[in-house]
C-alpha cells in the first residue's frame, strides 16, 4: 500500500513540472465549458430574413413590424418584386423569404383570408424547418390578434417552401461539413508528423547539411498527401452523392479546383505546425487542438456561427474550413458557380499564400 | 592549407546555464586524420554541429575548407560528408534506396563514384535489398559512412560512428578510415574511446566543453609530467586501497590488469619501498610503463580540476 | 566451491518466434561476486540480463535468482534485486531526494530507514548541494553514480548493472567502479555487462556471449591464458571473430 502511496506522489509530480499537461488539464475544460456554455446554441435569434412585400398595404405593414420585433428574425431589407428573392438567397447571407401578395390586406379582411408565402433556404434544413416554424407562429399570433379584434374568425394561410433542398435532407449540411474536417485535419496532420518526424530520427540533420535545398524536401512531401487528399476527395463525394443522396448541381471541376486550393491550404497550416515544434507527439498534439476543435465549431455546419458571442464570430473569420464549407454547399447544393464564390475563394487563396510563404521564409536552415 | 579553422568559439545552451563549447581553438591540415577525444557531455558534437552549420556559435569563428560557418552555409554543405551520431537514414527504405537517394540529394549518381566506397560497399552488397532499420549496428554504420562518402567529399565528420558498435566492427571500422585518407580525404572523428585515439594523426582531449590538449598522440604522452608505473598482485582491490593510503604514492588508478601509479617526487628509493610496502601481497609485480592515452586524459582532468 | 550460489542458471533459452535470442545458457553466480558479461550488441546479453531480473519469462531452461524461481517467484526476485540501465535509471524531472524517497520507498523501506540511507548516501558522493536539483540537470557522470546507489539503497543480495559506464569520462568511471568493489565487498553481488575491454579485468570471472550463447566463462586471469592473449580485448577479438551474428 505504501509503495502504492509512493508511487502516486511521483505521478504528480510529474504533471505539476510539465506545462504542456497542465494546459491540457486545466485549460481545456475552462474553455470548453465557456465555449459550449456561451457561443454554441442551436437556438437561432436575428436571422437575416427579406420581405417580398407586392402588397404594400396597412395589414402588410402591421405584420411585417411584428416579424422584425420578434428577436428571431431581423428584416434585411424589403423588396417589391419577385424576382429578387433568388438573388438574396444566392448571396448567402439570407436564410428566409416572406412574400405578401396583392391585395394581402384586403383579401383577409373582405374575403376573410389571405395567403402568405414562407420561402426557406434549406441547405441548412435544420435551420429552415427551425425558422418556418417561428415565422409560422408569428403570423398565426397576428391572424389571431386581428381576429380578435375585427370580432371574426379570418385566416392566413401560410405556403411553406423550401428550396434548394426540399426534401430536407441532413446530408447537406454534414458531407461539406466532413469534407473540410477530414481535408484539413488528414492534411495539416500528415504533414506536420511528416515532416517533424525527419528532425526527430535526425534525418533532417543529414539533409540539410547537403546541397539540396530543404524547401524541396517539404514541398515533396506534400505532394503525395496532395494526390492522395484529392482520392479521399473523391470516396467522401461517390457515396454521398450515390447513396446518401447529396445533391450535386454544380460543376464537379469547380468542387476539385477549390479542393485543391484548400488543400494547400492546409498543407501551409502543416507545414507552419511543423516548424514550431520537434516532436512528432507534440507535432500530432497541436495539429488536433488547434485544428479539430475551432473547424468542428466554428465552419457552420453544428452550430451556426451567427448566434456566438462577437468574439468568437471574429475568430470564424481566419478558420479556412468556414469559408471552404460556404463554397461547397454553394457549389453542389445551390448549383452556383465562381461568379458566386469569388469571394470566398479569394480570402482562401490568400489564406494560402500567406501561410505557405511564412511557413517557408521560417523554415528553419539550422537546427535550433 | 588548413582545411578547418576554429577560433575561439563558444557555445551555451538554456540561456547560458549550459557551457557546451567553452573557447574552442584549433585547426585541421589537409588530408589529416584528426580525433576529438572525449567523454559524453564534452561538446563533441556540439563542436562538429557548428562545423557543419547546423548550429550557430554564440561568438567566435571558423571556417571549413575556407567558407566561414556564418556565411556560407551552401558552399560548406555541398563540400561536406557527415555522420551523426544517431543512426540518421531511412529505416524503411532499402540499402541500395538509401545510398542512391543521398547520391541524388549530392547531385551525383552511385556509379560515378563507386571506387570511393568500393571497399565498404562490398561488405554490405549481399543485403543490398535489406531494409536499413534490420541490419545490424557495424552494417548501419557501414551504410551511414557510404552515404557519407558517396558524393566524394573534400572533407568528412564523422560523430562518434563507433559508439555502440562491437569491437570487431569497430576495429574494421577504423581500417576504413585509414584507407579513406589515403585518399586524400581529410577526416575529423569523434570518439569517447580513448584507445581508438592512437589510430589519429593528431588528436584533441576534449572535456568538459574545453579542449585539454590538442597533438599527436605520441606528443601528447611525451608530455605526460611524471614517471608512470604499473602494479598488480592478487586480490587488486585491497591492493588499490593500500596503496592510496601511501603518502609518497601521487595517484594510483584502476586501469584493467594492472593499477597505475604516480610519486610525488622522483626518488630513486620509490620502487624499492613500493615493494616493502606490499610485500603483504602475494605475485606482486611492478613495473615502469609508458603511458596511455587515458593516462593523459586523467592527468589532465585532475590539471583542470586543480586550477578551477 | 562457496555454497552461496546467488544465481544458478541451467540451458536458459529466450526464442522470439524463429529467432533464439538466448540459446541453452548455463552458470553459476557466487555470493559477493562481480560477474561480468562481455558481448557484443545483439549477442543476447541485455535480454539474459532480463529474465534474470524477472522482467521476461524465459522459453525454457531453469533459473533461480536469491533462491527464487524465474518462473513462478518474479515477484518476490524483484524484490531482492538492484537494476540499473544505460538508458534508464532515474526520473530525470524530480530532484535527487525526490527521486531516492522514491526508490526507497518502492523497495519497501521504511520512513526512518530512508531518511538514514539518503544521508549516508548523500555524505557518500558528496551530493549535499545538489539535493534540490532536477537529476535531468546534472552532468552524466553523477547520475550514474545516483543511480547505482539508489538501485543499492536496500542492499538487494543481487544488483544487475546494464552497461552503467557508458560514455561516462575516465576518472568517473573509476568512481564508479570503486563503488561497485565497496559494493562487492559488503556481499552484494554484481551482475554487469560491459562494452569496456579493461573492466573485465575488475570482474572476478567473465562470461563472453557470442550469438546467444556464452562461449567463455572463467577468471580473466584464466582466459589470456587459454587464448595465449596478452589483453582481454584480444580474447574477444578471438571469440567474436567468429561470430554469426555481427557480420549480419
Amino acid at each position: 500500500m505504501k509503495q502504492f502511496i509512493v508511487f502516486v506522489r511521483k505521478e504528480f509530480y510529474h504533471v505539476f513540472r510539465d506545462p504542456k499537461t497542465m494546459l491540457l488539464l486545466f485549460g481545456m475544460p475552462i474553455v470548453q465549458i465557456f465555449l459550449f456554455g456561451f457561443a454554441l446554441t442551436n437556438e437561432i435569434s436575428n436571422a437575416k430574413i427579406i420581405i417580398c412585400d407586392l402588397a404594400q398595404d396597412r395589414g402588410s405593414h402591421q405584420l411585417i413590424q411584428k416579424i422584425d420585433a420578434n428577436k428571431s428574425f431581423e428584416v434585411d431589407h424589403i423588396i417589391h418584386q419577385n424576382s429578387g428573392i433568388e438573388a438574396a438567397f444566392q448571396s448567402g447571407d439570407i436564410k428566409l423569404a416572406i412574400v405578401f401578395p396583392n391585395h394581402f390586406d384586403k383579401d383577409f379582411l373582405h374575403l376573410g383570408r389571405s395567403d402568405v408565402q414562407i420561402i426557406a433556404d434549406a441547405t441548412d434544413p435544420n435551420t429552415a424547418t427551425a425558422l418556418t416554424a417561428y415565422a409560422s407562429r408569428i403570423i398565426m399570433d397576428y391572424q389571431v390578434e386581428q381576429s380578435i379584434e375585427m370580432k371574426r374568425v379570418a385566416h392566413i394561410v401560410s405556403e411553406i417552401r423550401m428550396v434548394y433542398n426540399p426534401e430536407l435532407k441532413g446530408v447537406t449540411n454534414f458531407v461539406p461539413g466532413v469534407m473540410s474536417l477530414v481535408l484539413l485535419l488528414v492534411c495539416v496532420l500528415m504533414t506536420s508528423v511528416s515532416i517533424v518526424k525527419e528532425k526527430e530520427t535526425g534525418t533532417m540533420e543529414v539533409l540539410l547539411v547537403s546541397p539540396f535545398n530543404p524547401i524541396l524536401v517539404i514541398l515533396s512531401k506534400a505532394v503525395p498527401y496532395f494526390i492522395l487528399s484529392l482520392i479521399n476527395l473523391t470516396l467522401i463525394l461517390v457515396p454521398s452523392i450515390i447513396v446518401l443522396g447529396m445533391p450535386m448541381k454544380g460543376s464537379y471541376l469547380l468542387v476539385y479546383a477549390e479542393s485543391a486550393l484548400f488543400i494547400f491550404t492546409a498543407l501551409g497550416l502543416g507545414l507552419l505546425i511543423s516548424n514550431s515544434t520537434n516532436s512528432q507527439q507534440a507535432a500530432m498534439l497541436i495539429s488536433l487542438m488547434a485544428m479539430l476543435l475551432p473547424t468542428i465549431m466554428l465552419t457552420g455546419f453544428m452550430f451556426p456561427v451567427e448566434n456566438m458571442p462577437v468574439a468568437l464570430q471574429f475568430v470564424s473569420y481566419i478558420v479556412p474550413s468556414k469559408y471552404y464549407y460556404i463554397i461547397v454547399k454553394s457549389i453542389m447544393i445551390k448549383g452556383l458557380g465562381l461568379a458566386a464564390i469569388w469571394k470566398e475563394t479569394l480570402v482562401l487563396a490568400l489564406m494560402c499564400l500567406a501561410l505557405l510563404a511564412f511557413s517557408i521564409k521560417k523554415f528553419k536552415r539550422r537546427l535550433e | 592549407m588548413h582545411d578547418v579553422v576554429v577560433k575561439n568559439l563558444v557555445k551555451t545552451f538554456e540561456k547560458c546555464q549550459v557551457q557546451a563549447v567553452n573557447d574552442v581553438s584549433f585547426t585541421v591540415e589537409a588530408g589529416e586524420l584528426f580525433g576529438l577525444i572525449g567523454p559524453d557531455g564534452a561538446g563533441k558534437t556540439t563542436l562538429f554541429r557548428m562545423l557543419t552549420t547546423l548550429l550557430q556559435p554564440d561568438s567566435g569563428q571558423a571556417s571549413v575548407c575556407g567558407f566561414n560557418i556564418l556565411d556560407d552555409l551552401k558552399s560548406i554543405r555541398s563540400q561536406v560528408g557527415y555522420m551523426p551520431g544517431k543512426f540518421s537514414l531511412y529505416q524503411d527504405l532499402s540499402v541500395k534506396e538509401n545510398l542512391s537517394f543521398f547520391a541524388t540529394i549530392f547531385g551525383t549518381t552511385v556509379e560515378k563514384n563507386y571506387d570511393t566506397i568500393k571497399d565498404i560497399y562490398i561488405q554490405l552488397e549481399p543485403f543490398k535489398n535489406r531494409r536499413a532499420g534490420q541490419l545490424s549496428g557495424g552494417m548501419k554504420q557501414k551504410l551511414a559512412l557510404c552515404c557519407a562518402l558517396i558524393h566524394r567529399p573534400r572533407i568528412l565528420f564523422l560523430d562518434e560512428p563507433t559508439t555502440g558498435v562491437d569491437t570487431v566492427s569497430r576495429k574494421e571500422f577504423w581500417e576504413m578510415l585509414i584507407r579513406l585518407k589515403g585518399m586524400g580525404i581529410t577526416i575529423l572523428v569523434s570518439t569517447p574511446y580513448m584507445d581508438e585515439a592512437n589510430l589519429c594523426e593528431r588528436i584533441a582531449l576534449m572535456q568538459a566543453g574545453q579542449i585539454l590538449s590538442i597533438n599527436t598522440p605520441k606528443e601528447i604522452i611525451n608530455q605526460y609530467p611524471r614517471a608512470l608505473f604499473a602494479v598488480k598482485a592478487e586480490q587488486m582491490s585491497r591492493l588499490l586501497g593500500t596503496i592510496r593510503t601511501f603518502k609518497f604514492v601521487q595517484s594510483c588508478y584502476a586501469f584493467g590488469e594492472f593499477h597505475h601509479i604516480t610519486f610525488h617526487q622522483l626518488l630513486p628509493d620509490n620502487l624499492p619501498r613500493l615493494k616493502e610496502e606490499l610485500k603483504g601481497f602475494e605475485s606482486l609485480e611492478i613495473k615502469k610503463i609508458t603511458p596511455t592515452i587515458e593516462d593523459c586524459f586523467i592527468q589532465l582532468m585532475n590539471e583542470e580540476k586543480q586550477m578551477a | 566451491m562457496r555454497a552461496d550460489i546467488v544465481i544458478s542458471t541451467n540451458k536458459l533459452t529466450k526464442k522470439f518466434g524463429e529467432f533464439t535470442a538466448v540459446n541453452h545458457i548455463t552458470f553459476d553466480v557466487h555470493a559477493g561476486e562481480v560477474f561480468g558479461v562481455l558481448g557484443a550488441n545483439g549477442a543476447g546479453k541485455t535480454t539474459a540480463m532480463r529474465m534474470l531480473c524477472g522482467l521476461s519469462l524465459p522459453s525454457s531452461g531453469e533459473a533461480t535468482i536469491a533462491g527464487f524461481d524465474v518462473y513462478k517467484q518474479t515477484e518476490l526476485i524483484k524484490k531482492n534485486i538492484g537494476y540499473m540501465s544505460q538508458k534508464f535509471s532515474l526520473y530525470e524531472d524530480l530532484t535527487v531526494m525526490e527521486n531516492i524517497v522514491f526508490f526507497g520507498g518502492i523497495y519497501g523501506l521504511s520512513d526512518a530507514q530512508i531518511k538514514n540511507k539518503s544521508a549516508e548516501l548523500i555524505e557518500r558522493l558528496h551530493f549535499q548541494k545538489e539535493t534540490k536539483k532536477l537529476v535531468g540537470a546534472l552532468p552524466l557522470g553523477w547520475k550514474q553514480k545516483l543511480a547505482f546507489s539508489v538501485a543499492i539503497l536496500h542492499h538487494p543480495k543481487i544488483v544487475f548493472l546494464d552497461e552503467p559506464t557508458g560514455g561516462v569520462d575516465p576518472i568517473t568511471r573509476r568512481q564508479f567502479w570503486d563503488m561497485i568493489y565497496e559494493a562487492a565487498e559488503s556481499g552484494i553481488t554484481i551482475f554487469v555487462t560491459t562494452h569496456y575491454m579493461d573492466e573485465a579485468e575488475y570482474c572476478h570471472r567473465i562470461s563472453m556471449m557470442v550469438d546467444g550463447e556464452i562461449k567463455a566463462l572463467d577468471t580473466p586471469a584464466r582466459l589470456k591464458k587459454h587464448y595465449q592473449a596478452t589483453s582481454m580485448d584480444e580474447v574477444f577479438y578471438e571469440l567474436a571473430r567468429g561470430a554469426q551474428r555481427t557480420g549480419d
